[in-house]
């Protein structure tokens, strides 16, 4: 049974002091619709479903293909990418929006997600070549092994697996699964290799990988299914070995 | 001791390119972009980079790349610069190689390369289907390196809105919006990159990016930043329908041996696996038996255009044909295309392992861009110490990538737009370094005034378009805007329709006055930026809908039945457009062509 109309109901906060409140939105269906389309819709006609006017809700997008990362959020209580989130594939009613609860509310389904950048920083995620001069080609990488660490370099710094994790919040120190799997990404890497124990170190303290409860949830909701719970066994055998490494003077 | 500070604006390949040169030559850079540069549209780029490797033993070498790059531009693109990015690339590829991209593999580990539109070699390296953002990502981490160590400061979240400009005219800085506080303020700079990407919003729906306005690169023009070759627009072959965009499925599809086809009888409704070879139209492979289904984008476009409009053969009469991968192994599809496998899956529902793909043609890329200089070398190639490389006619700005003109003069070849970029954003950075430090005085030295004016008029501007109350919606306009342009500005025009089309781009401007700004907040205002954006990208469809009307000839991406030919006596020329109060005023300008003699443009 197709939906004759789509309707929405929008968690809407004017500023990240500012209450939040609930806006419904009722449009008229049309097949093929995503959660963007539905949030352009409502922009062309910024009209609630009580015939209030009011403001074209507030959110982010670019790519609308997935690769981007931008329009993470909340539909029907679980962090998605909202463009590839398709309304014909949800259950029948209802569809809600609101924004990711583990960050700070920018505006409506805006959330500011830059701490997940500042822990790319923390955490050293970068090969350290030399210069972009010219050094010929780079190292030989065999083909399986570069197709485990393609599985790694997708992350989209979307947050939906910092969405989930029970560890990530604002009681804890915790730096969240994304900025820990890119450390797998880079120690695996033949450059990147060789500054492997300065990488393991920025994890080793507090807030580090042994934070983490493996309850699991992160690597459920990964829009592109990246083995996150592998790395992290993988890393509690490189930093256990660098511990004890460091307790034997090398 | 004070030295330079550079501006440099979008966070694509091109421009953290240009910011990781600079930041090596030890200048400190500021960084602006309008999302966290991680999120920059070049992230779609799909299918692959190219350079002449030639790791298939093919005998491929740059100039059998060069060569492919101007006959595949019909002859307008600057040759020197051409042939310079060409000789760059395997360079660059190894660079982004050693960077961290995990590009696929041979069996003995070395970088794999796959064939490509408009070339018979294989010469594109890739990362999955994925490859732009692999290699976004890979100077992203650089970058943040840089700014790890104090040298880059971002300035996420901000947009470009003018320049500022010291007497005689030399740029230095710019004026920016905090899309949060929507307060705009003056930067100074003592060289101003931009790197801004498309304008295929102008379009409404396209492959591109939501955030692909084009309205830096057209609020740069309207301050008298050339533009050139704005008509030529490439409209990919294939995408799939969206509401909100059109989802590019890459040129890499063919390149692994995808196939398009149509039923041979028109309103054939049997699905596709029950329609016998002996009844299936492969029409490229055809009319094109040397590059079959490798034909550049221009030619494939025109093509799917002429089968599904002029004969009518398109599935269920629409502009639709299939791309069919269901002949070919699963596992090579997955570890090869898998990113658009992915893409087509989510959004269509369909396996494109097992049913063909049912695609469209959609806006992609716009050659044209803002007016940029270079410095020659007698031998023909680009004298790399110069700070005239990249350099618009404002002194002291650049122009970098997708939003500069003059690499792939009238249609780009597949896979050398992240080649373009990188090269640019390579040459561009050391280029505006050299210009910063011929300076006499810095920026920071300069006297308040013209910063302050330039941030209090674009703080008036905003002003009264907060104050905009009237019934139209800037949303619904420009979705009118973009089926103008799409009905009459892509892939077959007409002069008729060309000038009914700037005729209702004025009428929209118009209108635009009388729109309302539908939210009077003071925070995180998205429809006030809209506003102003929408404002400049009339001004730019404009420029490429006159391009196009007044370029009375047929050349790669711009085909007139009415001129169904290439005119080079007439029109082998580099469109300029300069920003006037009536519109724009056009100037043509020689191109180089030292290099390659123009011949006839043939892929049968």
């Amino acid at each position: 049974m197709p939906r004759a109309t789509i309707e929405l109901k929008i968690r809407r906060q004017d500023a990240p002091s500012a209450p939040p409140r609930w806006e419904e939105f009722s449009l008229p269906y049309r097949p093929n619709m995503n959660v963007i389309s539905c949030l352009m819709e409502i922009r062309k006609r910024p009209v609630t479903k009580q015939g209030t006017t009011t403001t074209p809700p507030a959110w982010e997008a670019s790519c609308l293909e997935e690769v981007c990362g931008s329009c993470t959020m909340r539909v029907n209580g679980a962090p998605r990418q909202s463009c590839a989130t398709l309304i014909d594939r949800l259950p029948p009613g209802t569809v809600t929006l609101e924004p990711l609860t583990k960050f700070q509310v920018v505006r409506d389904l805006i959330v500011d997600r830059s701490p997940m950048l500042e822990a790319l920083i923390q955490v050293k995620g970068w090969i350290p070549i030399d210069g972009t001069y010219d050094l010929g080609p780079g190292p030989r990488i065999a083909e399986s092994e570069r197709a485990t660490a393609y599985a790694f370099s997708r992350c989209m710094t979307c947050g939906c697996c910092m969405e989930v994790c029970p560890q990530y919040n604002e009681r804890s120190e915790f730096i969240g699964p994304a900025p820990l799997a890119q450390v797998r990404l880079f120690n695996a890497h033949p450059t990147g290799r060789m500054n492997a124990a300065e990488r393991l170190q920025t994890i080793m303290g507090r807030g580090g990988l042994a934070d983490c409860g493996n309850a699991q949830n992160c690597v459920q909701v990964c829009p592109k299914e990246i083995p996150l719970t592998e790395a992290f066994g993988e890393l509690g055998r490189q930093t256990t070995l660098l511990w004890l490494k460091n307790l034997l003077g090398k | 001791m004070a030295g330079p500070r550079i501006a440099v604006v979008g966070g694509g390949l091109a421009g953290l390119m240009a910011t990781i040169r600079i930041a090596e030559s030890g200048v400190p850079v500021d960084l602006f972009s309008i999302v966290p540069v991680k999120r920059s549209h070049s992230v779609c780029a799909q299918g692959g980079i190219n350079g002449a490797v030639n790791v298939k033993g093919e005998n491929d070498s740059p100039e059998i790349h060069f060569m492919d790059t101007v006959r595949g531009g019909d002859f307008l693109a600057h040759q020197p610069l051409a042939r310079g990015m060409c000789y760059a690339a395997p360079g660059i590829i190894y660079l982004l190689d050693r960077m961290g991209v995990m590009f696929n593999r041979t069996a003995e580990g070395f970088l794999d390369f796959r064939r490509f539109g408009g070339t018979l070699y294989n010469r594109t390296a890739f990362a999955g289907a994925t490859t732009g953002q692999q290699m976004l990502y890979a100077l992203d981490e650089q970058v943040r390196r840089h700014e790890a160590a104090g040298l880059v400061t971002k300035h996420e979240g901000h947009e470009f809105l003018g320049l500022v400009r010291e007497d005689g005219g030399r740029c230095a800085g710019l004026v920016a919006l905090d899309l949060r506080s929507m307060k705009p303020r003056a930067y100074r700079a003592d060289a101003v990159m931009l790197a801004t990407g498309g304008p295929g919003l102008i379009y409404g729906r396209s492959t591109n990016s939501i955030i692909n306005s084009g309205s830096a690169a057209a609020a740069a023009y309207r301050e008298g930043v050339w533009y050139a070759n704005g008509e030529f627009i490439q409209v990919h072959p294939t995408a799939i329908p969206g509401q909100d965009k059109l989802r590019l499925m890459s040129e890499s599809a063919r390149g692994e041996g995808g196939r398009v086809w149509v039923p041979k009888t028109k309103g054939d409704s049997r699905a596709p696996a029950h329609i016998p070879e002996s009844e299936r139209w492969y029409f490229l492979e055809e009319k094109y038996p040397h590059y079959g289904n490798l034909v550049p984008r221009d030619v494939a476009s025109r093509e799917i255009h002429h089968v599904c409009v002029d004969l009518g053969l398109g599935l269920d009469g629409q502009m639709m044909v299939y791309l069919d991968l269901s002949h070919l192994p699963r596992e090579m599809l997955d570890r090869k295309l898998g990113g658009i496998m992915e893409i087509y899956e989510k959004f269509v529902g369909d396996d494109p392992r097992v049913v063909p793909m049912k695609i469209l043609p959609a806006v992609h890329y716009s050659m044209g861009g803002l007016w940029v200089d270079y410095e020659r070398t007698a031998d023909g190639f680009v004298d790399l110490a110069s700070a005239k490389n990249q350099m618009t006619n404002v002194p002291g700005l650049y122009a970098i990538g997708e939003c500069d003109y003059q690499y792939h003069g009238a249609n780009r070849l597949g896979a050398n737009s992240l080649l373009s970029c990188i090269y640019a954003g390579q040459i561009g950075g050391p280029a505006a370094v050299a210009w910063a430090g011929q300076r006499k005085a810095l920026a920071a030295e300069m006297p308040a005034g013209p910063f302050e004016s330039a941030e209090q008029r674009w703080t008036d501007h905003f002003a009264r378009l907060a104050r905009r109350d009237g019934p139209e919606n800037p949303y619904a306009l420009h979705e009118e805007l973009g089926q103008w342009m799409l009905d009459n500005v892509t892939i077959v025009r007409e002069n008729a329709k060309l000038a009914a089309t700037d005729a209702k781009i004025q009428e929209l401007a118009e209108r635009l006055e009388r729109a309302s700004v539908l939210d009077r907040g003071t925070w995180a205002n998205a429809p006030l930026s809209f506003m102003n954006q929408l404002e400049s990208m009339l001004v730019l469809a404009r420029v490429v809908t006159l391009g196009a009307l007044r370029r009375d000839e047929s050349r790669g991406a711009h085909y007139k039945p009415e001129f169904p030919r290439r005119d080079d006596a007439q029109w082998l020329k580099t469109t300029v457009a300069i920003a006037g109060p009536d519109g724009p005023t056009f100037r043509y300008d020689p191109v180089d062509i030292s290099l390659a003699k123009p011949v006839e443009r043939k892929y049968d």
